[in-house]
């Protein structure tokens, strides 16, 4: 059975109590892993809390930092200090340089453009920086729902061409709601029907909000290990147990 | 020989404080449908409403059994119904309205 995940949940953190009903929507809702993106400086102060009121509903927590740098040099400054602390690490490209930046740099897991259809840099070179560095196109759902009219209709065609570009670079793409308040929330396959709207087809949107996320976050968590040496080898005895 | 037309009886969870009737839903998805797939496209869907409970802020609807996912996607873009707040979820979608039914029930039975 599917394990969908929704790695893009966005509550106000200054009010625990829309996070802990957003938390609770996404376990009615079906999804078993959620992310809640936090800033640095949020780490040390939300992500016990939020770990806790994820497993009071039986939602696996995933620790994500969202990136914003203004420059390419202040996103890899920020990588250095974060990526061994967090399972998924997203940048919010807002600029083509720090878009390319991030798609070529390995400590990157998700690559998150704006709604605005004028400033989202998912082209060729793009694709193809990024399907070498495995990191991922995340899709947001929720300006889907609540844009209307020519914002809507760009968007659906950016991402259209968005989607194309990653199938053919063999980029893979992770769907997520993007949801700041409940209303915004929907079910996995309600989700999925969205996709459609931009051209994936049924099995890869179902992957885009199950294996694909799933996949980045036991990399990372693999990677995070104490017992991880390098990629395919890891410590399975210590000690007294080695012969 | 005439083709038999195959359909599905999709349940859907309102999701609002404010009451709505019937035909503030029905309006609801109706424009959604038309929004995102015009007139041409919300004609291929048939949407018809079987049922509704006010009290329980349920819905079946019957549409043709090729698009469902396009109903789905244009139930998953309402946010106000009758200008108010609401969202729409899809429960359970079946081959005919007993099946949908003991579905619903099974479903209801087993969160009790």
């Amino acid at each position: 059975m599917r394990r969908f995940a929704d790695l893009h949940l966005r509550p106000d953190l200054g009010d625990m109590e829309q996070a802990q009903r957003m938390i609770a929507k996404a376990a009615e809702l079906g999804y078993k892993v959620i992310a809640i993106p936090l800033s640095i400086s949020q780490l040390d102060k939300y992500k016990d809390q939020l770990q806790v009121l994820c497993r009071e509903r039986g939602v696996d927590f995933v620790s994500r930092v969202d990136i914003k740098p203004r420059t390419s040099s202040e996103l890899t400054r920020i990588l250095r200090k974060i990526r061994r602390k967090v399972e998924v690490v997203g940048v919010i490209c807002d600029s083509k340089a720090i878009a390319r930046q991030a798609a070529k740099d390995r400590r990157v897991d998700l690559l998150n453009f704006p709604a605005d259809a004028r400033k989202r840099f998912f082209d060729e070179a793009e694709a193809e920086l990024a399907s070498r560095a495995l990191a991922s196109l995340e899709i947001d759902i929720s300006p889907l729902i609540t844009l209307e009219g020519p914002p809507r209709i760009r968007l659906l065609s950016t991402l259209r061409r968005e989607v194309a570009t990653a199938t053919d670079y063999g980029v893979a793409i992770v769907v997520s709601s993007g949801a700041n308040e409940e209303m915004l929330m929907r079910r996995p396959l309600e989700v999925a029907a969205l996709t459609m709207l931009f051209d994936m087809d049924r099995a890869q949107a179902l992957d885009a909000i199950s294996k694909t996320p799933m996949s980045i976050v036991e990399r990372n968590r693999e990677k995070l290990s104490p017992n991880f040496v390098a990629p395919g080898i890891r410590i399975i005895k210590r000690g007294n147990d080695c012969p | 020989m005439p083709i038999r037309v195959k359909r599905r009886y999709i349940a859907v969870k309102i999701d609002s404080e404010a009451t709505s009737s019937s035909k503030d839903f029905m309006k609801a998805l109706w424009d959604s449908l038309i929004k995102l797939f015009g007139e041409y496209g919300a004609s291929k869907t048939g949407a018809t409403l079987i049922e509704y409970q006010d009290e329980e802020k349920t819905a079946i609807i019957r549409v043709f059994h090729k698009e469902v996912e396009t109903v789905r996607a244009a139930l998953a873009t309402i946010t106000k119904i009758n200008d108010k707040p609401a969202t729409a979820h899809v429960i359970k979608v079946s081959g005919t309205l007993r099946a949908l039914k003991n579905k619903l029930k099974a479903t209801k039975k087993r969160s009790t």
